[in-house]
């Protein structure tokens, strides 16, 4: 009680400045604005997970008929459906088996694959692990170097730098990953024979012979998404480079240096944020063909193969294992443009 | 290059001409050949002569002759799926401008919804339930397509229908069929139209992965992707046959985007980059 008293003895003179009491009122509620706003994407991300879940079960429910006449074929006899159905568990309403199926997921158990009847997060552990080993290298060889071009490309939009910035993006997002694979494959690995075509991933490898079978994928995996940084960061640094404020700066005679780093850059932050994240988004699931090209474990590959033998409960964990990372990579940036909102950074402090 | 009173740039012009040329010899070629996409004439992966100038493929088939047959499925589903995804992407992205309220929250909400997951990632799973046959195959990729054509049309849409005149079109009593036909569809049409080329480039480079995953057209017809996956096992011995599909694929792509490219500019100096 007494401290409260002391406390607020030193209040009334500062209570002659009108600048006081309104700084004391304002940074709690920056700060509880800051959290709330922080708070809501995260819920959001949440229930984007779920809707998610729902989106990839119900999926496989549209069938006209039901999955086990279409997976065993027209001329199954009535009890090898009947035993099929009961197997999946399809002669339970839909709703139940979406929330079992979701609870067993959450604590990592996918059921077992109908291929070949082994738990699919075995297969799982393995192949992830993989996947984003080539994701990462990938990533590290494009989106710095992409970025850096693509502010590059927008400051020297008009001139020829620019414009051949602008055409090899074009090719090269036109270009299939597998014309790049297999172009990479013939002089790589079939004339120069310095990498295998066909990347395996042995057990016991060290991390260097295990870099070195994920390089040709990389590679190939990494003009689109150089490309696609390439002209969403020249997109967005020129967006903000034409707002007004950077006109006065220009016209008050800043250099040109200062300019884009002290006022373009902290302004360009939260589009250059959502564009690396986008191109991360697109780099898992542009694995998918890129696995398939070098016959490289990972969740594309076993998702594509699954995918022809209709081994449903493989599909539905690879699709949710994409999904999940794809809304989570998101989710991540989003967050990170909120905190890093010059407009909101007062908050932090 | 001064083309009907319009100035046409260089880019534009070689995309044309690509174009021009990769839809003529698709559609015409195939009259010239004298034997069939699926005839054997020689051993697996002969070199080229003068008989089959890009060689046989991997049972012995002429190489030429199944990249004009597989050019007209691979080109003819991807067009086919694009004007069925801009046929559902406009009509429900021109309602839901137009009429607003619940329609437009539902239909924003499923497209939100659907665009949160990857679009092969989606198909992949599709596929599986329904199986791998032609009409799936559209079906499902132009259901994924028009989500992008959804968005673009409603935010083009709102623009106009926020317009004086059609106001003054609601304010006269007009229906809502009427005014979404004469007002708001006609003024809305050029930037759609020029995202017409894009989204054309998304539907062939999807149905040539998914042919190239082993999950489109089926063997024996011939289409650009399932070619490559076909003779995949060629380039380890130094064959090119895999290669001339994809650059066939390549070639249509950069063709097409050099036209929408310059089109979008056009329409919206300062949108068009992305995507």
């Amino acid at each position: 009680m007494k401290k409260t008293r002391s406390d607020e003895a030193p209040l009334p003179p500062a209570c002659h400045s009108t600048n006081k009491p309104f700084e004391n009122g304002k940074k709690p509620r920056a700060h509880s604005q800051l959290l709330s706003l922080l708070g809501r994407r995260f819920c959001l991300g949440l229930l984007t997970l779920l809707a998610l879940s729902a989106v990839v079960f119900a999926s496989t429910q549209i069938l006209p008929g039901d999955v086990a006449s279409a997976v065993l074929g027209r001329d199954a006899t009535e009890e090898a459906l009947r035993a099929f159905r009961q197997t999946l568990g399809l002669d339970q309403p839909a709703l139940l088996r979406y929330f079992s199926w979701l609870s067993n997921a959450l604590h990592g158990d996918f059921g077992l694959s109908l291929a070949n009847g082994a738990p699919i997060i075995d297969q799982i552990r393995f192949r992830l692990e993989n996947t984003l080993l080539l994701a990462a290298v990938a990533a590290i060889i494009s989106i710095p170097l992409a970025v850096i071009l693509g502010i590059v490309s927008a400051i020297k939009s008009q001139g020829r730098v620019g414009s051949f910035l602008n055409i090899s993006a074009l090719a090269a997002i036109s270009i299939p990953e597998f014309l790049f694979g297999y172009l990479l494959i013939l002089v790589f690995s079939t004339q120069l024979g310095w990498f295998s075509a066909i990347s395996m991933v042995l057990p016991g490898m060290d991390l260097t012979q295990r870099l070195s079978v994920v390089i040709l994928p990389a590679f190939t995996l990494a003009p689109m998404v150089w490309a696609y940084t390439m002209r969403m960061t020249r997109t967005a640094v020129l967006s903000v480079m034409s707002q007004p404020y950077i006109e006065m700066a220009i016209l008050k005679g800043e250099p040109r240096s200062s300019i884009v780093l002290r006022q373009a850059l902290p302004n360009a932050m939260a589009p250059l944020i959502s564009v690396v994240a986008l191109n991360l988004a697109y780099l898992i699931v542009g694995v998918i063909v890129v696995e398939t090209i070098f016959v490289y474990p990972g969740i594309g590959q076993y998702m594509v193969d699954a995918v022809g033998k209709r081994d449903i409960p493989t599909v539905q964990a690879c699709g949710l294992i994409f999904g999940a990372t794809y809304v989570l990579i998101n989710l991540l940036a989003d967050l990170l443009v909120i905190i890093t909102n010059p407009r909101l950074r007062g908050a932090l402090k | 290059m001064i083309i009907a009173n319009q100035y046409v740039p260089t880019r534009a012009l070689a995309g044309m001409g690509i174009t021009i040329f990769i839809i003529l010899a698709v559609a015409f070629g195939p009259l010239f050949m004298s034997h069939g996409p699926n005839e054997i004439v020689g051993d697996t992966w002969d070199a080229p002569s003068l008989f089959y100038p890009l060689g046989l493929d991997n049972l012995g088939r002429d190489m030429l002759a199944r990249l004009l047959d597989g050019g007209r499925a691979t080109i003819g589903l991807a067009l086919a799926i694009t004007a069925i995804s801009f046929l559902i992407g406009v009509s429900s992205g021109i309602a839901a401008a137009v009429a607003g309220g619940w329609l437009d929250a539902v239909l924003s909400r499923s497209v939100d919804l659907l665009m949160s997951l990857p679009q092969l990632v989606l198909a992949l799973i599709i596929l599986t339930a329904l199986g791998t046959s032609i009409p799936v195959l559209i079906g499902t990729i132009a259901i994924l397509e028009s989500t992008r054509v959804f968005r673009i049309t409603r935010s083009v849409a709102t623009g106009v229908a926020a317009l004086d005149f059609v106001q003054v079109a609601r304010l006269r009593g007009e229906g809502l069929w009427w005014i979404i036909r004469r007002e708001v569809l006609v003024n809305s049409l050029p930037p759609i139209i020029a995202e017409f080329g894009l989204r054309f480039c998304f539907a062939f480079q999807f149905i040539a992965a998914l042919s190239f995953l082993g999950l489109g057209i089926r063997p024996p017809n011939a289409d650009w992707g399932s070619m490559v996956r076909d003779n995949a096992q060629a380039i380890t011995y130094g064959v090119m046959a895999p290669l001339i599909p994809a650059i066939a694929i390549a070639l249509l792509t950069i063709g097409v985007n050099l036209i929408a490219d310059w089109l979008i500019s056009r329409n919206s100096p300062a949108v068009g980059e992305e995507q």
